[in-house]
């Protein structure tokens, strides 16, 4: 109050809180001293030099052309690329076996018959999906893999075969062919033909009744169709000719449906995946597919095998 | 500046959050409590080292270690019980129990828990005898402390300190044993041959146990613990406290100056050396007592050799204290552990115990678990037929292999066939034999004729041999709606 203090007069107590202030002060506004707790300045040197180290050890300094490699040289990439070799590794012997293993003996091997489902289903996930849909139930002209119905046959052979070569590829001679004419487009049924002809299928697919029309259609369908789809109207696999007479349609049953399959004809394609795939993917996929509750020559049909089967089950999670 | 207030220019040190840490070294004291901490500390050591070696057979199925967490194949063995993952409750509910234990011991005793049986206790006391072995007793280790730093200090303290570190490692080492089978494992961990993650527990637990045991010590109780905390919130003035009967004991000292009478105290002060954690009990109930009872033991030395009865300092409520001061008789111990708290804790303690043991007893050793496929929900066979995909999960909990059925109970004319068989043998049931302690996965197809309306369907399993057993799950059948 009286005498002007000096400011560098050092520091003093703050009364209220009993802390000593730094010594200096801006138009009355002093600075206390509270320093940080020893523990965590302890802590952050620490971590400067846990920080340096890191430098060190990992790449972590920019460059103008490349950072600093670290002592060991690591990076992510080149990590990634050691799991995704290891993982490879992992996988090596079941693909092994897999490739010694023709397909039809796959069942004789539950236990690679289960890993070839397995990895079918991941390959599924990535190549089939777009068409056959995730839970492989197809849609209007995707056949649904899970179905008891098979265009081209549905042995694990069958599957393979349909796999690897596709469904009309040409360049591929084993592809899966065939050809429907376009019935009413092309003018060899005339359009009242047509219809009796879709009232013929639909009277075997049992929608409908007999009536006049199917029974000049039977005629037409005799004349016509039979070569491809068999004089029961059954199909025949070796032309990729559906049966007629169940309740699965691939590109619908009902009378505009069929109409416009007679008129137009359908030849649906499926890439040959031999060219894509290695020969273990492709029985995988097969094996996967097989799997889905509408494989054909069910190996081992007796009880006892699948009490064998049971036994070897050899999850042991909750 | 205005302010000139000249006690405002003088220094002074930053106020400290915690009071300077006071090194202990307590005195080495003998009498029946520290005879009944040397019985409970031999007894806690010993379950601790010794359960994971105990066996216990199981058959050929399952491992024949009495106490297993087997976090690798998610079991957990306690001699005859089994626990599954999903069985977990019965260790939360053993954990619940331990906890309302904890309430029950101190609403009856105290705090025993940290006095006898606390591992920290336990580590912290077995250090102590470590120091007073290799050191010598209190006075002993204070002169040690203050010497300069010299070969025979240097030695002593690298021998005290390997022993902590002998101990440390012995007591981190005991640990991994409960996870794996302790025989095999102990070879392989000599050998190098164990998993690293083996290394790196017994690594934190040995650090830890030189840390809190051999340096830490009843810092960790006042600073640290919360459950002295607790307890300072449980306790009243019902509450079984090691008191120190100031009434009796005050005013302190050896020798009347003034020719006033004085109390049973002759002030020595061997109550406050003999304490583990450094406090002074004359100076009334505090956070730092763990209720050890060694300056009872040290107290009663005093009292029989200056001819005084026991118990200036002792076990003994508060109330009692005040009722004992005006010439009453004090409550029997055994009458006090019987008020209404101990009570209801005892009561909440026995009630879950008992559901515990009862859901023990009639729990089922076989499960079942359906996850129905919903990608697609249904399908439309060849034949007009619906079909519907599940997988099923077959669950033998026992240590033998079964024979066990699976029963269909949905729509009229629905079968079912497995991912193993052809669809022509489909039946409303499947026979298997389910490997021992192990869950079966089993893809269903069941088929129902066409026109089934979608709507319930469950799966009941049952265990064909003698012990049987049965448990249902209810899903549902899918089907096209009407059109």
């Amino acid at each position: 109050m009286s005498a002007p203090e000096n400011e560098h007069a050092g520091p003093r107590v703050d009364e209220p809180t009993g802390t000593s202030t730094m010594g200096h002060e801006w138009d009355g506004i002093e600075e206390l001293n509270t320093p940080l707790p020893t523990w965590w300045l302890y802590t952050f040197y620490a971590c400067i030099v846990f920080a340096i180290g890191y430098c060190v050890v990992y790449p972590a300094i920019p460059g103008i052309k490349e950072g600093s490699h670290g002592t060991f040289g690591w990076t992510s990439r080149g990590q990634l690329a050691s799991e995704m070799d290891a993982a490879k590794a992992a996988r090596a012997p079941v693909l092994a076996a897999l490739d010694a293993t023709p397909i039809e003996d796959l069942p004789k091997n539950p236990e690679l018959l289960a890993k070839a489902v397995a990895g079918g289903k991941a390959a599924f996930k990535v190549n089939c999906v777009p068409c056959h849909g995730s839970g492989a139930a197809g849609s209007i002209g995707y056949p649904n893999l899970n179905d008891d119905d098979w265009l081209w046959g549905g042995t694990l052979t069958d599957i393979q075969t349909t796999l690897e070569h596709g469904i009309r590829q040409p360049g591929d001679a084993a592809t899966r062919t065939s050809m429907m004419p376009s019935f009413g487009r092309d003018g060899i049924l005339k359009p009242a033909d047509v219809q009796d002809v879709v009232s013929y299928v639909r009277q075997i697919s049992g929608q409908e009744p007999g009536n006049a029309s199917a029974q000049r259609g039977a005629a037409l369908f005799a004349a016509n169709c039979v070569a491809c789809h068999n004089p029961d109207g059954k199909g025949n696999r070796m032309f990729g000719a559906p049966n007629l007479t169940d309740k699965v349609w691939l590109y619908g049953g009902s009378r505009t449906a069929i109409t416009e399959t007679v008129t137009n004809a359908h030849a649906g394609v499926m890439p040959a995946w031999g060219n894509r795939l290695s020969p273990a993917t492709i029985k995988m996929l097969a094996a996967y597919v097989h799997s889905l509750g509408g494989g054909e020559a069910f190996a081992a049909t007796a009880a006892p095998a699948a009490d064998a089967a049971a036994q070897t089950a050899t999850s042991t999670g909750q | 500046m205005t302010n000139m207030d000249p006690k405002g220019l003088t220094r002074q040190p930053p106020k400290r959050l915690h009071a300077e840490t006071q090194a202990v070294y307590p005195r080495a004291v003998d009498g029946r409590f520290r005879r009944l901490k040397w019985a409970v500390m031999t007894f806690c050591l010993a379950v601790y080292y010794i359960t994971p070696w105990l066996r216990w057979h199981r058959g050929p199925y399952s491992p024949d270690q009495a106490v297993l967490i087997d976090l690798e194949h998610r079991r957990f063995y306690m001699f005859a019980i089994e626990i599954w993952p999903q069985e977990f409750y019965f260790v939360a509910g053993l954990l619940i129990m331990a906890g309302i234990g904890l309430f029950l011991v101190t609403s009856a005793v105290g705090r025993a828990w940290c006095g006898y049986a606390c591992p920290q206790t336990v580590w912290t006391d077995l250090f102590q005898h470590v120091d007073r072995l290799i050191d010598g007793d209190r006075n002993a280790q204070m002169k040690l402390a203050k010497a300069p730093w010299g070969p025979g200090k240097i030695a002593r303290r690298l021998g005290k300190w390997s022993i902590y570190l002998l101990i440390s490692i012995s007591t981190g080492g005991a640990w991994i044993f409960y996870f794996a089978d302790a025989p095999t494992l102990a070879r392989e961990f000599v050998t190098l041959q164990a998993p690293s993650i083996a290394y790196s527990t017994v690594f934190v637990l040995t650090v830890t146990t030189m840390w809190f045991g051999g340096f830490m010590r009843e810092q960790v109780c006042v600073y640290m613990c919360p459950w002295p905390r607790i307890q300072s919130a449980m306790l009243d003035e019902k509450s079984l406290l090691v008191t120190y009967k100031d009434w009796r004991g005050e005013p302190r000292g050896k020798k009347s100056t003034d020719g006033a009478p004085l109390g049973d105290c002759i002030d020595c002060g061997l109550c406050a050396a003999v304490c583990p954690t450094g406090i002074d009990i004359r100076e009334g109930p505090q956070i730092g007592c763990i209720t050890c009872a060694l300056c009872i033991d040290a107290c009663d030395g005093v009292m029989e050799k200056t001819g005084r009865p026991r118990g200036l300092i002792d076990y003994v409520t508060l109330e009692d204290s005040a009722r004992e001061k005006q010439g009453q008789s004090a409550t029997p111990h055994w009458k006090l552990i019987w008020h209404a708290r101990t009570l209801i804790y005892l009561g909440i303690w026995s009630t879950i115990g008992a559901a515990l043991l009862f859901a023990l007893g009639t729990r089922q050793h076989i499960s079942i678990a359906v996850s129905k496929d919903r990608n697609p929900p249904y399908m439309i066979l060849s034949s007009g037929e619906i079909r519907n995909a599940y997988a099923v999960r077959w669950k033998n909990m026992e240590g033998r292999p079964r024979k066990m059925q699976l029963v269909l109970d949905g729509p009229a004319g629905a079968k079912m066939w497995s991912e193993d068989m052809a669809k022509d043998m489909a039946a409303r049931d499947l026979t298997r034999i389910i490997p021992a302690d192990t869950t079966s996965p089993l893809r269903i197809y069941v088929t129902a004729p066409a026109g089934t309306a979608e709507g319930k369907l469950s799966f009941t399993l049952r265990a064909l041999d003698q012990d049987g057993g049965q448990v249902s799950y209810d899903t549902r059948f899918d089907a096209p709606g009407a059109e």
